[in-house]
């Protein structure tokens, strides 16, 4: 009886997501008559700029990210970020312009080295002595379980 | 002993008095107090004087106090069950905390201080930012919070120092930290909601220190709500619930020093100089530090005994405590580590959301995941998981179905590709929920019928129902708005339109008008949906007298699927604006599901054990 | 068997007592002026000057692209009309100048002929100004607001940034002690 309830359910769904595509696809179409600040000839760059805009700090604002800043410095860098992306710079060439400029500081995903791996090891050694833990507890809890219980 | 109630109840008095004195100076305009000249202004509306109180470091602190005095109060008089020792010690506890607090607003946060010298004409004014409805209560929410957790915290300490630490206080505790814990959700809740409609950019979380401030000890609260369960319940873990008593008060005094030592760059830090910040790593050193001492010294060393298989609640909740304790290191790795490497000259790092959500994710999703298993485990040993089974089965086949289709239909509607982040997540949460409701349907079998059968059911199990459905409602809004939010940044003259994710935003209007403190400017954003006017959104850009900067009013309409969210950038000459316009799909279910989380840490303290003939008795 | 797991209970205020010395640490810096979490260091420091080709504030027809520093240290100041703070270090510089230390100039971000006249009524401290108009040396060379200084050494290599106005507390407890040959 339940499984005639979910199998409804599903059919339902399924016509909902039909007609909400259809809806849609008609939107696909556009006539927009504002343009965008920055336009992008290719939607994957598009991505990226929002993508490094977000990632990379404001060096002068008080803990924001390129995308959020009203600074001067945040637009410049952002008008450069522009130019970078379009003249075909990858996404690590970006970041190491940034850094080359600015220091590691602008990195909101700090860089790898033997300084920061302490960001990475300690999380995993976390873990790895999370399972130890239970594994331990349970484990003794357990033993002493079977030998009180003859 | 018997005093310690009336001593408290003299204490907040006290402090009542003082804050209403601070108040009074902020509503009549009193230039001649220095607070008042620094953050307040004669045109500024009363309600924001109000909160012109709190939104500066000495009156917030203030605010702190008087808190922290108010929970004394209601633990002198609301433990009529405790023994008179005990209460004795706790209140002792929350009394010397107390004056550490008052000690730094006497000696150098003094809130009274005046300007009779050199009186102003008038004030600087409120920081423009502040002037808002979620300003208002977003502090008084998170402290009430916040500095709730030092009632567990006392209680902790006065079971070391007695170095009895049976089961009676972790029931003694658990009340309060269920209220505290629920007030500390509703606060950082608040925090998101404001950031994400006031700061222009429809950003809700940024890990800012000062987030993780208030972040931090909502985690060790989590946990702590938990492991009280498990200690009250069973008597295990005794020796980890009393360190998490202590850990999740600390956490909140760390936050504090954080927050008002100068050592951060954020928004959100009020500004204050190095000394205090020595004094209040005093204040820290002594009662962290001296906790801790006490912990190492006085804890048990010796387990309870208790036994437990390896499918049973108290593992389950082992794994919970222990999930929440990592993500509780990494939160505090990420947020210390730029400082230590500063103090230590490696280098100057700056730790974002990049590197918190890449190890928050994985860590909450398996969370999630056991937490749909957890209401069908028992206390001790599971012996009925064979009928457990076929419901997660079903629980599973369900979620992933919905998910799918969800994710599908989705991805259609934004123009994205089918994205698998987006549907683990929904995959995740919709288990939890299925697999809960199935658990709740499941005990709610009466011969009466189901609704006879559901109002059966404790009070406190309902209170866990909603609170991790809560948790299910927030991660979904959490998934789906980060993987399929749009956002375009425009150029617009009068007329312009542009179509984001399906909707055509088209300004209609630009005019200028005068506020209370402030001139503005006001856009109209007809927003359409074919040919059908949805809505017309107001973005404003307004322009502060006394305090001389630009502020960006965001327009939103708002709606639990999706929100369409518009700002206003620069004037860009010749009648051009720029304008930034978002839709973020599912955004509210974050709030929501805050909410609900706290609805359930409240609910959970009207459980009938907690009254006794009607009136609650913690 | 109380003993090994009483040591672990003391973990928790061990690892405390490092953060707390961390902190302290923080806070000693801060209060000697060391220490300002809003600063950034420069990621310039122990390199040259990036290449650059600008015109000078005074002909904009001649372009540089070196800077001949004869074997001494100099200052190179990024400034601007815009920058109230500019305006009150410009004295200091100008004392400097007076005393054989040789600034060039980064104006940033500016307009020319106001720069000019900037530098007419209130004294020109440098033997040389490089106009910058876009700012993009400025990018290059990690400026992130003005009023910021560079220290050359005599081989044009990058030794110290001041960000913010240099007086003679700056120059007396920052410059000074970097040891460089100004003469």
């Amino acid at each position: 009886m339940m499984l005639r309830a979910y199998f409804i359910a599903a059919v339902f769904l399924l016509s909902l997501t039909g007609l909400t595509s259809a809806a849609y696809s008609s939107g696909l179409v556009n006539n927009d008559s504002a343009n965008e600040l920055k336009v992008f000839s290719d939607p994957e760059m598009r991505q990226r700029y929002y993508g490094l805009i977000a990632e990379l700090r404001c060096p002068k604002c008080q803990n924001q990210n390129l995308a959020d800043s009203d600074a001067p410095i945040a637009t410049d860098l952002r008008n450069e970020l522009y130019l970078l992306i379009n003249d075909n710079y990858s996404d690590a060439d970006i970041l190491e312009f940034m850094e080359s400029r600015y220091g590691e500081f602008v990195l909101y995903s700090p860089p790898v080295n033997s300084v920061t791996a302490v960001l990475w090891i300690i999380p995993a050694g976390l873990v790895l002595l999370g399972f130890a833990i239970v594994a331990f507890i349970v484990l003794r809890n357990q033993e002493s379980d079977e030998t009180n219980n003859v | 002993m018997r005093l310690g109630p009336l001593l408290a109840l003299g204490q907040w008095l006290f402090l009542v008095v003082a804050f209403i004195c601070l108040s009074y100076a902020f509503l009549t305009d009193d230039f001649s107090v220095k607070l008042v000249a620094m953050h307040s202004n004669s045109a500024l509306p009363w309600y924001f004087k109000m909160s012109a109180v709190w939104g500066n470091h000495e009156g917030s602190l203030l605010l702190w106090v008087l808190i922290l005095a108010s929970w004394t109060l209601a633990v002198g008089y609301a433990s009529q069950s405790l023994p008179l020792d005990m209460r004795a010690r706790v209140l002792a506890v929350l009394g010397m905390i107390s004056i550490g607090f008052l000690m730094f607003i006497i000696f150098t946060s003094n809130p009274f201080e005046r300007l009779l010298l050199n009186p102003v004409a008038d004030g600087n004014d409120l920081n423009p930012l502040l002037q808002d409805f979620g300003l208002i209560i977003h502090p008084p929410m998170l402290y009430i919070g916040y500095v709730g957790f030092s009632v567990a915290f006392a209680f902790a300490i006065a079971a070391l120092m007695t170095g009895n630490l049976d089961a009676a206080w972790a029931r003694w505790s658990r009340p309060w930290t269920n209220v505290a814990w629920a007030f500390l959700t509703i606060g950082i809740a608040l925090g998101s909601w404001w950031a994400y409609y006031e700061l222009g950019w429809g950003g809700w979380w940024f890990w800012d220190p000062v987030e993780n401030a208030s972040f931090m000890p909502w985690l060790a609260g989590t946990a702590l709500i938990h492991s009280l369960a498990a200690t009250e319940k069973r008597g295990v873990f005794r020796s980890w619930t009393v360190l998490l008593a202590i850990l999740a008060f600390s956490l909140s005094l760390l936050g504090t020093f954080l927050v008002r030592s100068g050592i951060l760059v954020s928004v959100h830090a009020f500004a204050s100089d190095p000394t205090r910040g020595l004094f209040i790593l005093a204040f820290l050193v002594l009662v962290i530090g001296g906790s801790l001492l006490l912990y190492a010294i006085k804890a048990p060393a010796i387990r309870s005994g208790a036994k437990f298989g390896l499918l049973s609640r108290e593992t389950f909740l082992l794994i919970n405590n222990i999930l929440l304790a990592i993500a509780l290191s990494v939160v505090l790795l990420g947020t210390l580590f730029p400082l230590a490497s500063s103090a230590l000259n490696l280098g100057s790092y700056s730790v974002g959301p990049p590197y918190f959500n890449a190890m928050f994710v994985p860590l909450s999703l398996p969370m999630i995941v056991l937490m749909g298993i957890a209401p069908y485990i028992s206390w001790k040993r599971s012996n009925k998981i064979s009928t457990a089974i076929p419901k997660w089965l079903i629980a599973a086949f369900v979620a992933l179905l919905l998910a799918g289709l969800g994710t599908f239909s989705l991805s259609n509607q934004y123009q994205q590709d089918f994205n698998w982040l987006a549907f683990i997540t929904l995959a995740v949460s919709l288990w939890l929920i299925v697999s809960t409701a199935l658990h709740m349907l499941s005990k709610a079998k009466h011969q009466q019928g189901l609704i006879t059968g559901l109002k059966r059911l404790s009070v406190s199990y309902w209170a866990m129902v909603i609170a991790h459905c809560g948790i299910a409602v927030a991660a979904i809004g959490i998934g789906l708005t980060s993987v399929y939010e749009q956002q375009k940044d425009v150029r617009m003259l009068l007329g312009d339109d542009i179509s984001v994710s399906g909707y055509r935003y088209q300004l209609t209007a630009i005019n200028t008008f005068e506020g209370p403190n402030f001139s503005g400017t006001r856009g109209d954003i007809t927003v359409f949906d074919g040919d059908t006017v949805i809505t017309v959104l107001q973005p404003e850009k307004r322009f502060y007298y006394a305090a001389r900067n630009v502020m960006t009013e965001a327009a939103i309409d708002p709606s639990l699927t999706r929100d369409l969210y518009v700002a206003l950038g620069e004037e860009l000459g010749e009648g051009a604006w720029a304008v930034r316009v978002h839709v973020k799909p599912f955004v509210r279910c974050i709030w929501l599901g805050a909410l609900m989380m706290a609805f359930g840490g409240f609910l959970a303290v009207t459980d009938k054990r907690y009254r006794s003939k009607g009136a609650l008795n913690v | 068997m109380s003993k090994p797991s009483r040591i672990k209970l003391f973990i928790p205020l061990f690892v405390f007592v490092l953060l707390a010395l961390v902190f302290l640490q923080l806070e000693k810096r801060m209060i000697s002026g060391d220490y300002d979490p809003s600063m950034l260091p420069s990621a310039l420091i122990g390199k040259p000057l990036p290449a650059f080709s600008l015109t000078t504030l005074d002909n904009a027809d001649l372009v540089i692209s070196t800077i001949d520093l004869n074997n001494k240290a100099a200052l190179i100041n990024v400034w601007a009309t815009w920058c109230v703070s500019c305006r009150v270090e410009h004295a200091y510089l100008n004392t400097l100048a007076e005393n054989g230390i040789t600034i060039f100039g980064l104006n940033y971000k500016d307009d020319r002929q106001k720069a000019n006249q900037w530098l007419a009524r209130l004294g020109n401290p440098y033997q040389l100004n490089l106009f910058d108009v876009d700012g993009k040396l400025g990018l290059n060379m990690g400026v992130y607001g003005a009023p910021e200084t560079y220290v050359l050494d005599a081989n044009g290599i990058v030794r110290y940034r001041h960000v913010g106005v240099v007086d003679n507390k700056v120059w007396q407890s920052k410059i000074l002690p970097l040891g460089l040959n100004w003469q």
